[in-house]
């Protein structure tokens, strides 16, 4: 019981970082159908900022999230109100527009902060384990777990109960239609990017405390988030979470029976064994055609 | 840049030098190659500056550097100045090889100083071994290597392992976890380890290796706890050791009881993670910032003033510092016309100097360098302190694991057993 308790913890916490990276990519990918190479690159200025803020103005890391929030929802609307949208014709473009964009980020945080690898301090408050029914987790790991929770809660509610997320849905099922009723496309894309920009922010300044954070360290999370994304099925974010989930426990338990190599390639085999028999991922947001 | 016109405005000081020594040279055998043409020794500085291992190796180029200008001002070799040329291989080993065929076929460079992963120096080895040129090599690695076109200036299993797994049996307990980064230098430094525990009679109860670049160690945390290992010996490399020490910190586990045992985290890493995670490790290394000795003291003063006081010092920039010096003294015992790659290794057999972690010694048979051995525990300033230190410098033995095979003079030799 103690061995099966553990492992579902180990797999809800990598669960919860995966969670925490591909929900951005999932209302971006997921719902304005931008494939943005760029999201490892959001991650990892989330992360930058939490060092810069520490380093820089001496706040810690929970005072500094709402910033972070904010600076990276406003850089991802510049993004999209300047770059982006201008392409969304041009699919091939932007994938090749995004991945240019993450190739100046790194070079610029390159050459700003340097490419030495930097820490951001763990809040002392959670610099500890917690004992739940006899299995020691670290504390930090169930805050990760409850922010990437929370941040669901929020990102479902705001598709699904607001009128701008009404809005969000009319666009994607057809924007022209959409228009044809009032609604302001344009500005439902930004707002959407926006959003998505600064989860991952948020994200990389969530997992930096026990990652290392680099100007390449985005490349891993842009990979990690797309499997997730693809494999609960795009446009689903109730399939993000599953698959997130799912993931984690799968790596957990590979990576504690066998090791942490072949969890990873395991896990691929898994995914690209499901995407061939269903293409569209494990959920499918309902849409009526 | 700047050092490379100092050189050219010392040609003219050592003009007078020139003229004498410009004639006997066209009359050795190697007189086709111009290897200390115009009172200049150029040699090839091969440390990636941008890519991925570029946060290292700029420290390496930096000692490297360091240790030419203070040659050049205290009157060069033989009146003669070192001349660097530096190269930044971008930490791609096939660039590695394409910039040291330039180094040694196009300027000429009578040796080159150059590598931190051992990746790449497989890659320039075949450069090297062709044109018959030789590499200085700083960091500690796998041993199992035996080239007559290298000069190896750190540390093999053996030099960090032999002292250091009895003492961790000792304090610690005999029950060992292994975990290492996916690839050889790693499993060679197991491999090793294995033999002495074996010898020790102590027990390895896991071994595993994560890929290069992993960040996610909940499974392997959750392994430490259920298998309650007394010492966590680990080869993980890069940033995943900032990761691996993060949450193990954040895991709440005990470096008084369960103590991470480690041949390559060094002030430059820790650094990276900060004091307080690295804070009741141990590592095993020939040098560490904080060791007292004069020459230790004089070059830790000279790099932070040379590159900033900000900077460290860690047990390979030192190599890199003592082997150009190791390079000096070769290149002193050889007449103008004779330096070339081949006379400077047999000059450089048995040179001795008191480099900053005491009196170091090139070993001539297998031109891999006695060493120190230290013992170290980390701590929350980022600093190491020294706990214990080797009575007697140790021979390095690049083939310890393997006895059949040793490391010679005239190459691999295949012992019949």
């Amino acid at each position: 019981m103690h061995f099966v308790l553990e492992q579902v913890l180990t797999g809800l916490s990598i669960g919860s970082i995966l969670l925490l990276v591909a929900l951005g990519l999932s209302i971006i990918y997921g719902t304005i159908g931008v494939i943005n190479l760029a999201h490892g690159e959001f991650i990892m200025l989330g992360a930058y900022a939490a060092w810069a803020l520490k380093t820089y103005a001496g706040l810690s890391l929970l005072p500094a999230l709402l910033a972070i929030f904010l600076g990276l929802g406003l850089f991802g609307w510049l993004l999209e109100r300047f770059l982006l949208r201008r392409l969304y014709r041009r699919p091939l473009d932007t994938i090749l527009a995004t991945w240019g964009v993450g190739v100046v980020l790194q070079q610029l945080v390159r050459l700003t902060a340097g490419g030495d690898l930097r820490y951001v301090e763990l809040p002392p408050s959670m610099a500890s384990s917690v004992s739940i029914f006899g299995v020691e987790i670290a504390a930090y790991r169930i805050f990760i777990f409850v922010v990437a929770a929370v941040l669901f809660l929020i990102s479902w509610s705001i598709m699904y109960r607001t009128t701008f997320g009404l809005k969000l849905r009319a666009v994607v099922q057809d924007r022209n239609v959409a228009s044809c009723f009032g609604i302001n496309a344009d500005r439902i894309y930004s707002l959407s990017f926006a959003y998505g920009a600064a989860l991952a922010g948020l994200a990389g300044a969530i997992i930096s405390p026990l990652k290392s954070v680099s100007p390449e360290m985005g490349t891993n999370y842009v990979v990690d988030a797309f499997m997730v994304v693809v494999f609960g099925g795009v446009q689903s974010l109730f399939g993000t979470v599953i698959s997130a989930f799912a993931l984690g426990e799968v790596t957990g338990v590979i990576a504690f029976l066998q090791n942490d190599t072949i969890a990873k390639a395991m896990v691929l085999i898994v995914i690209m064994s499901v995407i061939r028999f269903r293409p569209q991922g494990l959920f499918v947001a309902k849409v009526r055609a | 840049m700047k050092l490379t016109r100092r050189g050219l405005l010392h040609t003219g000081a050592a003009g007078g030098a020139f003229l004498i020594g410009g004639m006997p040279h066209i009359w050795s055998k190697n007189s086709d190659l111009a290897w200390a043409a115009d009172g200049e020794i150029k040699v090839g500085v091969l440390f990636s500056l941008t890519g991925t291992t570029a946060i290292i190796e700029e420290s390496l180029n930096k000692a490297t550097i360091l240790a030419i200008e203070e040659i050049n001002a205290a009157g060069g070799i033989n009146g003669m100045k070192i001349v660097p040329v530096i190269e930044d291989p971008a930490s791609d080993p096939a660039t590695f090889a394409e910039k040291a065929r330039k180094l040694v076929a196009g300027d000429k460079c009578v040796s080159v100083f150059g590598s931190y992963t051992s990746a790449s120096r497989k890659a320039v080895l075949p450069v090297f071994e062709k044109q018959n040129n030789l590499y200085w090599y700083p960091t500690l690695y796998e041993g199992r290597e035996c080239s007559k076109n290298v000069i190896y200036t750190g540390a093999v299993p053996n030099q960090q392992q032999d002292e250091f797994i009895p003492w961790l049996i000792k304090n610690f307990g005999k029950k060992f976890s292994m975990i290492g980064s996916n690839y050889i230098y790693p499993k060679e430094e197991n491999n090793y380890c294995r033999k002495l525990l074996e010898k020790y009679g102590a027990e390895v109860v896991n071994e595993e290796y994560v890929p290069l670049g992993h960040s996610e160690f909940s499974s392997v945390i959750s392994k430490f706890r259920q298998q309650q290992p007394n010492v966590i010996f680990s080869t993980v490399v890069g940033d995943s050791v900032v990761a691996l020490h993060r949450q193990y910190k954040a895991a709440g586990l005990d470096p008084a009881k369960m103590p991470m045992a480690s041949l390559t985290t060094s002030e430059n890493e820790i650094a990276a993670m900060g004091g307080e995670a690295a804070a009741g490790h141990f590592t095993s290394a020939p040098y560490f910032e904080v060791y007292k000795s004069p020459e230790n003291e004089k070059f830790v003063a000279a790099y932070k003033k040379r590159w900033g006081a900000d900077k460290v010092t860690h047990f390979v920039s030192e190599a890199c510092y003592f082997q150009t010096y190791m390079f000096k003294q070769a290149v002193e015992k050889l007449g103008k016309g004779d330096i070339t790659p081949n006379t400077i290794r047999e000059a450089v057999k048995g040179v001795e100097l008191i480099a900053p972690q005491g009196k170091v010694r090139l070993e001539p048979e297998n031109l891999h360098t006695w060493l120190w051995p230290k013992i170290a525990q980390a701590k929350s300033n980022g600093q190491f302190e020294i706990i214990v230190q080797s009575k007697e410098w140790l021979k390095p033995e690049p083939y310890a694991a393997y006895p059949n095979q040793v490391c010679a003079e005239k190459g691999l030799v295949e012992k019949k057993s």
